[in-house]
């Protein structure tokens, strides 16, 4: 078992710097989540702690060793792929065998280690097909068996459900929690799903455009987002943001009614509320004139504007909410479910 | 298309009829004249159905002299030589162009796609173009009248290299990553994984190599002197012009006959595989 420790890693393809000094250390047994819209760099990075790309500048090491030189082979990680990457020619226990076999272990141990990973993850009666006779979700599962057999010090996940229809992938979902947390292996996720990285990471690690933007527990990332973009990409529905004007911790809307934050920030600010922390509230100051609502069954979406702006907000109530549209509702936010971020550099405002 | 036309069926039966007559017309008649004594041959009305000498004509075209009254080598000789021509032709080119494909797909080096493109033009010098220069080269190296001779200016292939490079193209990176994270070498992925992922295509390529190489005409023709090395296809063609007397259509046709076989064989052995590299893209 291992941590990894990542050191102002840089990332250019030419002169293109496509990662800007990540920083980051992952502890013992942890599996880390790596979210972000696409194209931000999540696979780059992942590439590079497998060593299937090469580090233009920074240092990572695994355990306590610099693996910026070593072959993927020597890292002693277990990568699952996107698309699986199962040999095709090879039936399953070929594919689970393929890495022991090149690292010359004995037969008996093959046998007796492959037999445990498809206990584990019972494929035992698909052991002699080829990977084109299998399922989509029994693919996948070969491909983590033969992450497992290698016993190896990190397990590196690319994607490994979007191929998944979303009920196989809720489920997926689960038993790579499961497993993880039974092996204790550490771990590194690449996903761009938000729901599966808040569901399955200890840790996430938010990028946007090669830069990390919070590295948290979701709870943090949820409660305390440290910038616009993280507050957006986390929670659904994503959260409502508002410009406003702050004199001293009062906030000020657009449509001239304010309330108070729990701050002292002053001037040009965005506000952020999330939707599930909008109150009905007859006396509440926020004015939402209401165009829509969304059925969800255990809560209803209200969609509408800020009240005299055009500055579209949702909210979500409780149980089911249909009568209103056209009116104007009132609802009101606790103090600390405001979220203040400067209106340029978009970093969260503290208390 | 699913229809039920009996007039369509018909007609369609007809031109499939019509066209293996075509086709197999020459090969009757190839069979027919090889199965009557020599006299026959030569009288008016060929015949179209067998003769009786078939076994006769078999045994003296294969292990006699051939003709009578020249000195040419036995066919099986012949076919021996132009089995071992045509296999050491496949191969190599199958080998070489496997590995300079390997090369040019999966390593980075200095001036890849210029060496890719060198290989490329050689597509426009087939034999025939640089007969003379090859054939000093394969003089000064002794190579005159032996397999190597026959087989080694023929074994470079464009053609081959550009297929193979095409196959290894629609293999998926990860397949490459995930063979490097399981510890494979680079002559390990491609011995376990490359080579049997493009077994089709190599069985495939291999079938029209081994024709290409067996109907070898002009090169071998240049090439071998002695009778001990000739290959069957210019042995026919010099049968016909050989003897003083008229052609001897018995033999000769015989020879025809046994010169077809190991194409056929081989087309038969590899049919399947030989669709397959054709049609199957699924990797
Ligand atoms: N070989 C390359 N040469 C130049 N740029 C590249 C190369 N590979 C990736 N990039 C760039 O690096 C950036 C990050 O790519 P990466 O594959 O890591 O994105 P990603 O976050 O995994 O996206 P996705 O969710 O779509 O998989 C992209 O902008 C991409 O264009
Ligand atoms: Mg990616």
């Amino acid at each position: 078992m291992a941590s990894i420790t990542m050191k102002d890693l840089v990332k250019a393809y030419g002169d293109v710097e496509v990662l800007h000094h990540v920083e980051g250390e992952i502890e013992d047994g942890e599996l880390i989540v790596i979210v972000g819209p696409s194209g931000c760099g999540k696979s780059t990075l992942l590439r590079m702690v497998a060593g299937l790309e090469t580090i233009t500048s920074g240092e990572i090491s695994i355990g306590d060793k610099v693996v910026n030189n070593l072959e993927p082979a020597d890292r002693d990680i277990a990568m699952v792929f996107q698309n699986y990457a199962l040999y095709p020619h090879m039936s399953v226990r070929e594919n689970m065998a393929y890495g022991l076999k090149i690292r010359k272990i004995s037969k008996d141990e093959i046998d007796q280690r492959v037999r445990e990973a498809a206990d584990i993850l019972e494929i035992g009666q698909y052991l002699d097909r080829k990977p084109r006779q299998l399922s989509g979700g029994q693919r996948q599962r070969v491909a983590m068996g033969r992450a497992i057999v290698r016993n190896p010090q990190v397990f590196l996940f690319d994607e490994p459900l979007s191929n998944l229809d979303a009920k196989l992938r809720v489920q997926m979902r689960l038993e790579i929690r499961k497993l993880q947390q039974r092996l204790g292996v550490t771990s590194i996720y690449v996903t761009h799903d938000q729901v599966e990285a808040m569901t399955l990471g200890d840790r996430l690690m938010v990028l946007n455009g090669g830069y990390v933007e919070q590295f948290g527990t979701p709870i943090e990332l949820y409660d305390r987002p440290a910038t616009l973009f993280v507050a957006g990409f986390i929670g659904s529905p994503s959260m409502n943001f508002l410009p406003a004007t702050a004199t001293n911790g009062l906030l000020t809307l657009g449509n001239g009614a304010s309330v108070t934050g729990a701050n002292h920030a002053n001037g040009a600010i965005t506000l952020g509320i999330r939707p599930e922390h909008l109150v009905h509230d007859e006396n509440g100051p926020i004015k939402i004139s209401v165009q829509m609502f969304e059925q969800l069954g255990a809560n209803t979406l209200m969609h509408g504007v800020l009240d005299g702006t055009d500055n579209d907000i949702v909210a979500s109530m409780p149980g089911h909410v249909t009568a209103g549209e056209g009116s104007v509702m009132s609802f009101s936010v606790e103090a600390s479910n405001l979220h203040v971020f400067d209106a340029t550099s978009g970093k969260r405002i503290e208390e | 298309m699913i229809e039920n036309r009996p007039i369509l069926n018909m007609v369609s039966h007809a031109v499939l009829i019509f066209g293996v007559i075509i086709v197999a017309l020459p090969i009757w008649i190839t069979f027919v004249a090889a199965t009557h004594d020599p006299v026959r041959m030569t009288q008016a009305p060929i015949p179209m159905l067998p003769g009786g000498y078939f076994w006769e004509n078999f045994k003296q075209t294969l292990f006699g002299g051939g003709l009578s009254g020249t000195e040419s080598a036995p066919v099986w000789r012949m076919l021996l030589n132009s089995l071992m021509m045509a296999l050491m032709i496949s191969f190599g080119k199958i080998a070489i162009s496997l590995l300079s494909a390997f090369a040019i797909v999966y390593f980075k080096f200095p001036f890849r796609m210029g060496f890719f493109w060198l290989i490329f033009i050689t597509l426009m010098l087939p034999v025939e173009v640089r007969i003379l220069p090859t054939f000093e080269v394969v003089a000064d190296l002794g190579m005159l009248n032996s397999y190597w001779g026959l087989s080694i200016p023929l074994i470079a292939s464009a053609t081959a290299t550009f297929m193979f490079r095409q196959v290894f193209l629609t293999i998926p990176d990860e397949m490459l990553e995930s063979a490097r994270i399981d510890g494979a070498g680079p002559l390990r992925f491609f011995w376990d994984i490359l080579i049997p992922l493009s077994r089709t295509n190599i069985a495939a390529l291999f079938v029209i190599l081994f024709i290409y190489g067996w109907n070898q005409y002009l090169w071998p023709l240049l090439i071998t002197t002695e009778t001990d090395m000739t290959t069957i296809v210019m042995s026919i063609k010099q049968m016909l012009e050989a003897a003083e007397q008229s052609p001897q259509w018995n033999i000769i046709m015989m020879t025809a006959l046994l010169a077809m076989i190991p194409p056929v064989f081989v087309v038969v052995a590899m049919q399947r595989l030989f669709v397959q590299g054709l049609t199957e893209t699924d990797k």
